[in-house]
């Protein structure tokens, strides 16, 4: 088994290139997690348990406007009515929601001019993982907000941005600073008592991105946020909320690592993105939390709610995404498409192996007229992994002519796997066209072959035409992530195959 | 102050009258084995909750009105004939025409023509009494699996319903028709039909069962388990025709075991009803069995028709074909699942799930879930779903050649329904199905 340890390094984008030991690299042949280590960093973190007096405590700590407070303590008692849901096709222990930190941050925290003053360690744990955050490497083009553990320790390129009327800033900032924004559009996708995660989150959210691209301005770059848990039974509860105004245009990626611990750990996160009349919004993820070890023991508890509103007429949400990670996924990016003419996408990429599972998938909802949809999903199970692509695709009665496409392609590799396709459809107006495919197949011995007989490698082989089933999802990443994401892809199937 | 809450048994007003029936049902005389399947019936019914739409399976199918409804069981009401009723233009030329009124067998008005040697075809009720006990003895129930409370009610008020047996190596050379009729009533009446069709090793049949309702089918609830077997190599094709009117309601589920190399040929053709959900189990239990399960739902006015398919490989080398087809209009709702598992170990499975949807009204509503479960890889398995109007560029293209709008999509509208009831192999059958199709969408052909 072996990896051309050149590619391995020249597939690196400027920026991310970082000294790795030959232990590391060692790691990454053998298709092992990398990102597991811990950082020693001194943290503020609350007692275990959920009540009011904690919700009050981090309102408290993030020093909120009133109304905040009273909006997580609606959400609290939201929850406290509600039952975990039990439909998805996922089996784990229920975590103990008492038994978790709802709060963690990097001591000491204290206000920051520039990335200088950032605690070095945590710096270097950046480094680690990859992430441009020096300000050197302007060159790499990617403004980065990063969130460790539950607070976001550095924002870059602020000042750029500033000068074109964008708000990048961490979500606690945005509460002290942009008050009337936030309050005017949290919860407008996802309601407080949206479900049991959604509703969790909007409880206890610690931190987050918010985004705010003003009337006909064009993101000069392409935003991104690193998340990372690293204390130990700590949840991570992020809140991300962008909005596009009239004619604006933001791409926005998302990157995500934890370290290998023994037991689960929680990550609901809540994500809403706005976009107004003519606006585009494209999202990107390359998740790829820790998914535990071949036994299935420990790894992310990934419960994600994701919406975004096409509000205006000819507005554009696109989400990619690219799972690799997680014990377990329960994720299902969505578009409420409610202006005319407006668009909505999906494509994503999972990928499971081990004791990995995942049920994922998006809704698409046609509310307005000429509304449009594509939903193109790869999933690839291997070891004994079970992965579930669950989408629904709704036409109300007043969205005439709208159009939906899905495909969904299912390649098992290993018979200890499973994969699932489970779409939902629901028409209700007759000028609609809605149209579904599927197929599950196993990894063609004809082109294995003809690989093979070039001289390639049998595990190389695999990963080349992996790779090319994904390739229309690749296509929609930004080109660092779509190489990031395709070595990701090869990594993660070293070790799976044969 | 800490306050404990016991459980107190809650009479239940929606099962209180499905009990009182079980007591009288009780007090007539049958079998011992029989009396101890529909006690055990009884007890997974008072076990099971009334389906909901909490629950995955029923997610989009409401069927409270049914529940919400007090029904007499025709185990102790009256038997009505039909004098009145001209069963004629149900019957199948050239078949065996066997009929069943409101849950029992008719043999005045039934066919009894010779069969061949050890096939029987008749009624369930005879064959429990008669010689061919010990088949149904070890068939029935067999097939079922605890899939809701009605077929654990059905289970518990076995009493008639179509009856098929053919021996190993015997093929039918005419073609059998189960006819079952609902009367009109005063009172809410249900039916709890049990089918048994038999088919041994290398038998080969064709079947079809016609349900259709005197009336509008008011107040009628048809509550049918059918229960097919199907031994090595045999072949059955199987046709089922559903027109419960436009108010009746009608919940099926046909559990079909196959075994190694037969083939189940399945058409399942609903015209009307007020409330009608089939649900059609297969197990592909034994290497090389193919199942071909063709559909057609016409629904309008404010029917729900609910298709739910649930198809397990569980064995190697199976195939199997779904081809569903629905037309909408008014204000009806169609929900059509299709669920195919292929179990791990079942490798060189061959799937193909389609269903298509032609939306007429803007009230009508259409949900489709085709679903893949797969734990094999060797596998090649696809589904594709689609729901539209008629291809306005085709109702264009009429219109060019000088044919009016709704005309043209009259035609197109039978053209696509046509297209199953075309595939069904016996003449007659396929003929009369075609009639009814035609006379459906011709006012807007011919008007």
């Amino acid at each position: 088994m072996s990896i051309p340890r050149d590619n391995l390094e020249t597939a690196t984008y400027e920026g991310s290139r970082v000294e790795r030991s030959t232990r590391e690299v060692e790691d990454l042949a053998r298709g092992e997690y990398k990102y597991g280590w811990t950082t020693d960093i001194e943290a503020d973190t609350f007692p275990k348990g959920l009540n009011e007096d904690i919700i009050r405590a981090i309102s408290a700590r993030k020093t909120e406007p009133e109304w905040m407070l009273e909006w997580r303590l609606k959400a609290y008692r939201n929850w406290q009515r509600m039952d975990e849901p039990t439909w998805a096709k996922v089996h784990y222990e229920q975590p103990d929601f008492q038994d978790l930190r709802y709060y963690s941050a990097p001591k000491p925290k204290k206000t920051l001019n520039s990335l200088d003053e950032v605690d070095p360690k945590l710096l270097e744990t950046f480094e680690k993982l990859g992430i441009p955050l020096d300000e050197r490497k302007l060159m790499a083009g990617v403004a980065v907000d990063a969130v460790f553990d539950s607070v976001s320790v550095a924002t870059t390129h602020k000042d750029i941005l500033a000068k074109r009327g964008i708000i990048f800033c961490p979500i606690s900032e945005a509460l002290r600073e942009h008050p009337d924004l936030v309050k005017k559009y949290i919860g407008s996708v996802v309601p407080t008592g949206d479900n049991f995660y959604a509703a969790l989150n909007s409880a206890v959210f610690s931190d987050g991105s918010f985004v705010y691209i003003p009337k006909g301005v064009k993101c000069p770059m392409d935003l991104s946020t690193y998340f990372r848990i690293n204390a130990s039974e700590t949840g991570q509860f992020e809140r991300t909320l962008i909005i596009a105004d009239e004619g604006a245009e933001v791409s926005y990626l998302e990157g995500c690592t934890a370290p290998m611990r023994d037991e689960n750990q929680l990550h609901a996160a809540v994500v809403e993105l706005i976009a107004h009349k003519d606006a585009t919004i494209r999202y990107a993820t390359v998740q790829n939390w820790y998914a535990g070890d071949e036994q299935g023991r420990g790894g992310i508890f990934n419960f994600v709610t994701k919406r975004g509103k096409c509000e205006g007429a000819n507005s554009h949400i696109s989400w990619t995404q690219v799972e690799t990670g997680s014990a377990i996924t329960w994720k299902y990016p969505s578009c409420l498409l409610m202006g005319d003419n407006s668009v909505g996408e999906f494509y994503s990429v999972a990928l499971t192996r081990n004791m990995q599972q995942a049920d994922t998938g998006t809704k698409m909802t046609h509310l307005g007229r000429n509304t449009r949809s594509t939903i193109i999903s790869k999933t690839i199970s291997a070891g004994r992994s079970d992965n579930s692509y669950r989408g629904l695709v709704r036409v109300m009665p007043k969205a005439d002519n709208c159009r939906n496409y899905t495909q969904c392609d299912s390649l098992l590799l290993g018979d200890q796997c499973s994969a699932n396709t489970f779409p939902y459809i629901d028409v209700r107006n007759t000028s609609s066209r809605v149209e579904h495919e599927a197929s599950t197949s196993k990894i063609s011995e004809d082109q294995l072959f003809y690989c093979q007989s070039r001289g390639i490698g049998p595990e190389d082989a695999i990963s080349m035409v992996v790779n090319g089933f994904c390739k229309e999802v690749f296509d929609h990443l930004p080109m660092e992530f779509a190489v990031e994401a395709s070595r990701l892809l090869s990594v993660s199937l070293e070790g799976s195959v044969g | 102050m800490a306050t404990t809450i016991t459980e107190v048994p809650v009479f239940d007003l929606t099962r209180e009258h499905f009990l009182r029936d079980m007591r009288r049902l009780a007090e007539k005389a049958a079998p011992a084995w029989l009396v101890k399947a529909r006690a055990e019936g009884a007890a997974n019914f008072a076990d099971t909750v009334w389906p909901h739409s909490k629950m995955e399976e029923w997610r989009d199918t409401n069927i409270g009105a049914l529940v919400d409804t007090e029904y007499y069981s025709m185990t102790t009401l009256p038997r009505h004939t039909l004098a009145a009723f001209d069963t004629s233009p149900h019957r199948i030329e050239g078949w065996i025409n066997l009929v069943f009124v409101d849950g029992f067998f008719d043999a005045a008005i039934s066919d009894t023509s010779d069969l061949p040697k050890g096939a029987v075809a008749g009624s369930l009720a005879a064959a429990i009494a008669g010689p061919a006990q010990d088949l149904v003895k070890r068939h029935l129930g067999s097939c079922l699996g605890a899939r809701s409370a009605y077929t654990a009610l059905n289970t518990a008020f076995i009493q008639d319903g179509p009856f098929l047996y053919v021996p190993q190596g015997v093929e039918l050379d005419r073609p059998v028709h189960f006819l079952c009729i609902a009367t009109e009533r005063q009172e809410n009446v249900v039916s709890h039909y049990r089918a048994l069709l038999v088919l041994e090793a290398m038998a080969k049949a064709t079947v079809a069962v016609t349900s259709v309702a005197m009336g509008a089918g008011e107040n009628h609830f048809d509550n049918v388990v059918e229960e097919i077997v199907l031994g090595d190599g045999a072949a059955l094709t199987h046709c089922a025709v559903i027109d419960a009117g436009t108010t009746g309601r009608r919940l099926c589920t046909t559990e079909t075991r196959q075994g190694r190399d037969s083939r189940f040929d399945s058409y399942s053709i609903t015209l009307g009803g007020a409330i009608v959900r089939n649900q059609m189990c297969v197990m592909l239990g034994e290497p090389g069995a193919e199942t071909h399960l063709n559909g057609l739902y016409l629904n309008a006015a404010a029917a729900l028709i609910d298709n739910n398919l649930h198809v397990t490989h569980a064995a190697t080398n199976c195939t199997s074909r779904i081809a569903y087809k629905g037309v909408l209009d008014g204000a009806s709702r169609s929900v059509f699942t299709g669920r195919v598992l292929v179990v791990r170990g079942a490798q060189k499975t061959d799937s193909m799930q389609l269903n298509n949807n032609l939306l007429l009204s803007d009230t009508a509503r259409v949900e489709s879930r085709p679903q893949l479960e797969i734990y094999a890889d060797d596998v090649k398995c696809t589904h594709g779903s689609t729901v539209g109007p008629p291809p306005p560029e085709i109702v264009f293209y009429f219109r060019s050649r000088g044919v009016d709008e709704k005309t043209a999509r009259g035609m197109l509208t039978y053209g696509f329904a046509e297209d199953l009831a075309g595939r069904i192999p016996d003449p007659a059958l396929r003929r009369q199905l075609d009639g009814i199709i035609y006379r459906r969408f011709s006012p807007g052909i011919n008007g």
